[in-house]
């Protein structure tokens, strides 16, 4: 599959012939296993295998839990809460599967922001790059839609407020509310198809995910450097990687266990910490929780939803240009997908010639701040819209878009980049070596 | 219509960032934060405070609230107040508990294998999963921190707010309201419990604090019957996946030893 | 210098499959509460137990409740359907097992089928069966219905005696008997 030359599988057994011949499945699987991978990735190369865990973690657990659960607006809530009581182990089951969520999302925001800092996004992995952005909003919806189904209070209004937006959408926003929500309110029509989704979407994300993968085996993976793996000769190729089995199978398990302790940990002791009380409360179409706030992963979206209110002079200008077509409600949610939309355009709008940001003195700064932008814009999404914090969520809305559509082009322009190593493998060499260099001249002691 | 109205109402609270909505409960909370035998990593529910605690949910709390998604049954399961079977038909028999049954369109005296009945009173909120539906702690600044290092505070709240009555009272649409210092403000149930007001089995004096403890820590074990189990679970699953973690660390250090020193120019192996 | 390859080759072999069975283990004891949560939960295995007060069974009436879905027949017996059914020879019998699951494999001597009271006593005045016909699964019709003083499936014509053994017509065995007994003077635990 890659360019990188590499081992092919060879049908020795007249059996393993026989088979090849009809169907090579044991080649695909070899060549995806023995795949040559970088030798220098780093500790943030392992969240793909943690994700890939996730998802099937995930569906695993909702298939279990679907034989349980109960989607009518009477029945939801107290299904849920037969799972937890009588279901063998069904507590264990839910929790994990509701924690999974928050496992899987961190995961694929350290995955992003590993692609974001080492340039993974830049030619020639735009389309793995896109892919992911799709994943990620399928993510976002699942999830979104796997929140309602306990039919608490915060399921059903928060499922108010998430179709609502699709409300401000200008002439045909009601009717595509309507459309969505099969009727005029979050009801059991809502639910049921909630859950038809919910359970359908996770095997979409999982074609995405054999395309994302497909896309990066295609183009070789990124790694620390941003230098590309030499492809010129065979040895060259050796040189500067190593098969993706045994060596990064084991490096990302090992990753793997000593999260799933941390993920335990918070399953075992405090499965509750990362929910919400209110959606304890069974959902109750006559009162509305005091302070509705999305899931943590949600909250930096949020954020920028609510950042723009009619005081700011850009929506005023809007409105007035549009002649009130864009209002203040719908401007914020053009703002909450558009700053998705210009995530996922990073690959054009990135205009450096240098990959990683290893080597790219400027940026690295830029880049810092916008990680610790959006733990502020997360807070901000908590916390309520008033006082000071709609002015945070402000600023932080303006410096993510200000990031993707300002800062990163203007960068590649400005700033002069330190000097790159030639292969990888000098990088590698350089870590762990001694001498730097091309491997240097034998050392009289004895490796072991 | 009136969905619709609602609807909209909520979001035009949401999303046109109208202000003040968010703290219509009412001012500072206090929530006191009490020590409980199933708090922490190792912590076990007190079976005999479960006992007191359905004693004073029993006398007191059910005059108008319930526990409708609690099966009877589970009183004698493992890790909860522990009475045996034929003590769970004594107490249905005791307290009268029937439930409506659809077969028979008529009520009927429940069985073990019933639920606990609904909340009386409409106004009075079912209990069951009370103590995971409030959070005690919460912040500071939107942190998280306290619910991090004091956990959740369910069954501190109710506690609190079983204790914390200011005694204040006022009148309003017709309804006198109790002032309150953990509910943040006023609200319709009185002070619900005095000195005395069960008398212990087993000797506890029934101060106030003392039933207050009692009955949240049982609403703890109704809102999570399998708190033990899980924290073993918790237990286990850490230290099967510890041990993992650590054979796949000297694994990987030891496929990657020759991969390493060939980098230090070593001969590899 | 071979000696101690070998040494470490050995070594590395033990950690390499010492690391898969620890795998192994975790990912197995992942599993088994995969398959277990399909088993019966707390609710249906608390319905398969169920009590019935029988102190207000006259001698000579039968009661029948329904007990995980089927109709449970139970019948206090008159001193003359205990003799009739007693004086039965066990080779007259079309099905000569008690199908009494209290008891497991016995010959279908009416002792065998009929339940004792709370003392242990087996005075064959409680007959307690499960009221579906061994042929097709009809409902028999009671109160000494039939030609031998029991039940009668109008279905396809299937006699039982009055301990509810199969006499004559298309079923092939007698009349299961559930997993009960007396838990005090009026209670019967089903299940």
């Amino acid at each position: 599959m890659s360019g990188i030359p590499h081992d092919h599988y060879e049908p020795k057994s007249n059996a393993e012939k026989w088979l090849h011949r009809r169907l090579p499945i044991v080649s695909l699987m070899y060549d995806t296993l023995m795949i040559p991978t970088p030798k220098n990735l780093n500790w943030m190369w392992i969240w793909g295998i943690v994700l890939v865990f996730c998802l099937v973690m995930q569906i695993i657990t909702g298939i279990i839990l679907v034989m349980h659960y109960t989607p009518h607006v009477d029945m939801a809530f107290a299904s849920v809460e037969h799972i937890m009581r009588n279901v063998n182990g069904g507590w264990a089951i839910r929790y994990i599967h509701q924690n999974g969520a928050s496992l899987f999302f961190i995961a694929v925001y350290l995955h992003i922001f590993r692609g974001l800092y080492y340039g993974s996004y830049k030619a020639p992995r735009e389309i793995t790059w896109i892919i992911g952005m799709l994943i990620y909003l399928m993510m976002m919806g699942t999830a979104f839609m796997g929140y309602v189904l306990p039919w608490g209070q915060m399921s059903f209004w928060g499922a108010t407020v998430i179709t609502g937006l699709f409300g401000a959408i200008p002439f045909v926003g009601d009717a595509i509310q309507t459309w969505l929500l099969g009727g005029p309110a979050v009801d059991n029509a809502t639910l049921n198809r909630f859950l038809s989704l919910h359970y359908l979407l996770p095997f979409v994300i999982l074609g995405l995910v054999i395309v994302h993968v497909w896309a990066f085996h295609t183009t070789g993976n990124n790694n620390p450097t941003g230098v590309e793996v030499r492809r010129t000769s065979r040895k060259e190729a050796d040189a500067d990687t190593l098969p993706f089995w045994p060596y990064f199978v084991i490096k990302d398990l090992f990753a793997l266990a000593v999260i799933l302790v941390a993920f335990f940990a918070i399953v075992g002791f405090m499965p509750n910490f990362l929910g919400h009380p209110d959606n304890y409360i069974e959902a109750n179409p006559l009162a509305t929780p005091a302070h509705i706030v999305p899931e943590w992963y949600f909250l930096p979206f949020y954020a920028i939803l609510r950042a723009f209110d009619t005081e700011v002079w850009l929506v005023i200008l809007v409105d007035f240009l549009t002649a009130g077509i864009v209002d203040a409600k719908f401007f914020g949610v053009l703002a909450m997908f558009g700053a998705i939309i210009v995530m996922a355009l990073a690959p054009w709008l990135d205009t450096s010639s240098v990959r990683s940001g290893r080597y790219r003195p400027m940026f690295k700064w830029w880049f810092w701040i916008f990680i610790v932008n959006f733990f502020v814009l997360m807070w901000a999404g908590a916390m309520p819209a008033e006082g000071i914090y709609p002015y945070i969520a402000l600023i932080g809305s303006a410096y993510w878009f200000a990031y993707f559509l300002v800062i990163l082009p203007l960068l590649g322009v400005i700033e002069t980049p330190l000097a790159q190593p030639a292969t990888i493998e000098e990088d590698f060499n350089a870590h762990y070596g001694k001498t730097g260099g091309q491997g240097g001249a034998a050392s009289p002691t004895p490796a072991e | 219509m009136l969905r619709k109205l609602i609807v909209n109402t909520a979001l035009a609270a949401t999303l046109a960032l109208s202000s003040g909505v968010a703290f219509a409960a009412g001012g500072e909370r206090y929530v006191e934060n009490y020590a409980f035998a199933h708090e922490g990593p190792f912590g076990r529910f007190d079976q005999t405070q479960l006992q007191r605690g359905l004693q004073v949910y029993t006398q007191v709390c059910a005059a108008c609230h319930g526990l409708r998604y609690v099966p009877l049954r589970t009183l004698s399961d493992e890790g909860g107040p522990g009475l045996s079977e034929d003590e769970v038909r004594a107490y249905i028999e005791q307290n009268y508990i029937e439930v409506y049954d659809a077969e028979l369109q008529d009520w009927r005296a429940a069985t073990p294998n019933d639920h606990f009945p609904g909340s009386a009173m409409s106004n009075a909120p079912d209990l069951s999963l009370m103590t995971k539906a409030r959070a005690g702690f919460t912040g500071p600044y939107g942190l998280a921190l306290n619910p991090l290092f004091k956990g959740m505070g369910g069954s501190e709240y109710v506690a609190s707010l079983l204790t914390h009555y200011t005694g204040s009272e006022k009148e309003e649409f017709g309804a006198i309201l109790y002032g309150n210092e953990t509910y943040g403000g006023y609200f319709a149930m009185s002070p619900p419990l005095w000195d005395g007001a069960v008398e212990y089995g087993d000797g506890t004096e029934a101060t106030v604090e003392q039933m207050a403890l009692d009955v949240a820590s049982f609403l703890t074990w109704t809102a999570e019957p399998k708190l033990m189990a899980r924290k073993q679970m918790g237990f286990t699953a850490i230290l099967m996946l510890g041990l993992l973690a650590v054979m796949l660390y000297l694994t990987n250090k030891r496929i990657w030893a020759p991969v390493k020193s060939r980098a230090k120019g070593y001969p590899a192996e | 210098m071979s000696h101690a390859e070998d040494q470490s080759g050995d070594r590395r072999d033990f950690l390499y499959y010492a690391t898969a069975g620890v795998g192994a283990v975790t990912v197995g004891a992942a599993v088994w509460p995969l398959v277990n949560q399909m088993n019966p939960s707390a609710d249906v295995q608390a319905a398969s137990q169920m009590r019935v007060d029988v102190g207000g069974v006259a001698e000579g009436t039968q009661l029948t409740v329904l007990f995980l879905g089927k109709p449970v027949f139970i019948r206090r017996r008159t001193a003359d359907e205990i003799a009739e059914a007693r004086a039965v020879a066990i080779s007259d019998l079309v099905d000569q097992d008690a199908r009494n699951p209290n008891l497991g494999p016995i010959e279908a001597s009416d002792e065998n089928r009929s339940m004792p009271d709370y003392s242990g006593e087996n005075t064959g005045e409680w007959l307690v069966q499960i009221g579906v016909c061994t042929h097709l699964g009809c409902v028999p019709i009671g109160d000494g219905a039939g030609d031998f003083g029991g039940w009668f499936c109008p279905c396809h014509g299937s006699h039982y005696d009055s301990a509810g053994r199969i006499r004559r017509g298309p079923a092939p065995e007698n009349l299961p008997i559930p997993m009960a007994s007396f838990v005090d003077d009026t209670t019967i635990l089903l299940g």
